[in-house]
């Protein structure tokens, strides 16, 4: 579903990727962990091309993203993202940030949209709050209506980018409740978190990255039960 | 003080009053078109656009207006071979002028936008094009409506120096009144009063769009 080949990503001189190779097949959930300054959110901007990559490859669906006259638009429907910070239209109310882009792009009549929205909400457990504008609500709450407007262009796959880090601690269960729910339902997921527990729970596979490469990746039960990278057990040291 | 005496002029009054507002009205449009398209060509992609708004922002913001009407005025014969009425020239002064400040304004209020607005917009599959229509601008309205008020209340006053060649705005008015009846006084009074209703009549519009526009803020 996602293939990564020699990815590379210079900021000037700050050379933030060094040669990712990756596979993210359909329906599979694949946790990024590391320590801040690693390239995960960089890695995982690159995948719907927020960032340009300096060198080279990636596919989704087998269609490449990095030739010249790739149509963004059209891929990056396909490919849903949630941000730390949430991002929500704060001009529009939920029902409206949640239809405007199946409207514009997918073409949805209003009320074909606001039926989708109603069923991502209730999806969420926010069906209450459709007429609120983003301003009245919880980071938790702000976060779970991020999800169901990426969900709402219905993505083949999710990326996730620290989806929980502005979150006040006892807010960030129901956001982890959302995503496993979503990745019970066999949604391909790639997500850049510190939340050990779900992604010791929820991932099938762990990738830990460290100074622009992947280091170490494996099952969860490899990778916390037995790291043998002496940078993975350094900062599971520091994390768990 | 011989107020009572300025009754009889008060048809000059009036029509003074009509050609300010006029001026700064069609000013004003002018200066919100011109001054959105410059402040679109600053933020573009486009070199030569971007290069093109600075300096004409640079080369307005860089110059009296007095100074600017004059080479309107003046300058339309040895360029074009024909003279423009004063009135014409005036509002053309003042509208470019007003658009050099309005795509300041504009620009700062798109760019005062948190960058991660068109990012969720684009993320969704949404061209740049849209994100800014439906996204971005909607929310840089509330930054530039304050600011942009202002700068209507500045170019009302401003639009009195269009006197100097011959527009019969609000002073004008008070100059023909004076000469008439040797009071230096009286008329300017009037017209400083009939300056302070417009800046605040307009000033309560502004404070009312400013706040439906303020809706989504409430908690």
């Amino acid at each position: 579903m996602i293939i990564v080949k020699d990815l590379h990503k210079k900021f000037d001189k700050l050379h933030v990727l060094k040669g990712i190779n990756q596979e993210v097949k359909k329906g599979e959930v694949v946790v990024v962990i590391g320590p801040s300054g690693s390239g995960k959110s960089t890695y995982l901007r690159c995948v719907n091309l927020l960032e340009q990559p300096t060198r080279g490859e990636i596919f989704i669906d087998g269609e490449s993203l990095t030739q010249p006259k790739v149509n963004i638009n059209k891929i990056r429907q396909k490919v849903g993202m949630v941000f730390q910070h949430f991002n929500l239209f704060p001009h529009l109310t939920i029902i409206d940030n949640i239809t405007l882009a199946p409207m514009k792009l997918r073409g949805l009549s209003e009320k074909r949209a606001t039926e989708l929205a109603k069923h991502l909400l209730n999806k969420v457990g926010l069906i209450d709050k459709i007429n609120n504008y983003p301003v009245q609500l919880s980071g938790g709450q702000k976060q779970r209506i991020a999800i169901a407007r990426a969900l709402a262009m219905e993505p083949e796959i999710m990326l996730f980018d620290e989806p929980t880090s502005a979150l006040d601690p006892e807010m960030v269960k129901e956001v982890l409740s959302v995503m496993k729910d979503l990745a019970l339902e066999g949604m391909t997921m790639l997500v850049v978190s510190h939340e050990m527990g779900f992604a010791k729970e929820v991932g099938d596979r762990i990738l830990f990255m460290d100074d622009g490469l992947v280091v170490e990746e494996g099952t969860p039960e490899k990778i916390f039960n037995n790291p043998t990278h002496p940078r993975l057990k350094e900062f599971l040291s520091k994390v768990l | 003080m011989d107020f009572a005496s300025m009754a009889k002029y008060t048809p000059l009054f009036v029509e003074g009053l009509k050609v300010t507002v006029q001026i700064s009205f069609v000013a004003v449009l002018i200066g919100v078109v011109v001054g959105l398209v410059m402040a679109l060509f600053r933020l573009s992609s486009i070199k030569i656009l971007s290069w093109f708004a600075n300096m004409y922002i640079q080369i307005i913001r860089g110059t009296p207006v007095l100074v600017q009407l004059y080479i309107i005025y003046y300058g339309t014969y040895p360029l074009f071979g024909f003279n423009i009425p004063p009135y014409i020239a005036a509002i053309i002064t003042f509208g470019l002028n007003s658009s050099a400040y309005v795509a300041e304004i504009i620009r700062a209020g798109i760019q005062a936008v948190d960058y991660g607005q068109m990012e969720a917009g684009r993320s969704l599959g949404m061209p740049h094009g849209m994100v800014m229509r439906y996204i971005i601008i909607p929310q840089a309205i509330k930054n530039i409506l304050p600011a942009l008020g202002n700068e209507f209340v500045v170019l009302i006053k401003e639009t009195s120096v269009v006197s100097i060649i011959g527009t019969a705005d609000l002073v004008r008015q008070a100059d023909i009144i004076k000469a008439a009846t040797y009071s230096h006084f009286e008329p300017y009074i009037i017209i400083a009063i009939i300056y302070i209703i417009l800046v605040i009549g307009l000033s309560s519009v502004m404070d009312r769009i400013e706040r439906r526009l303020k809706q989504s803020d409430y908690r």
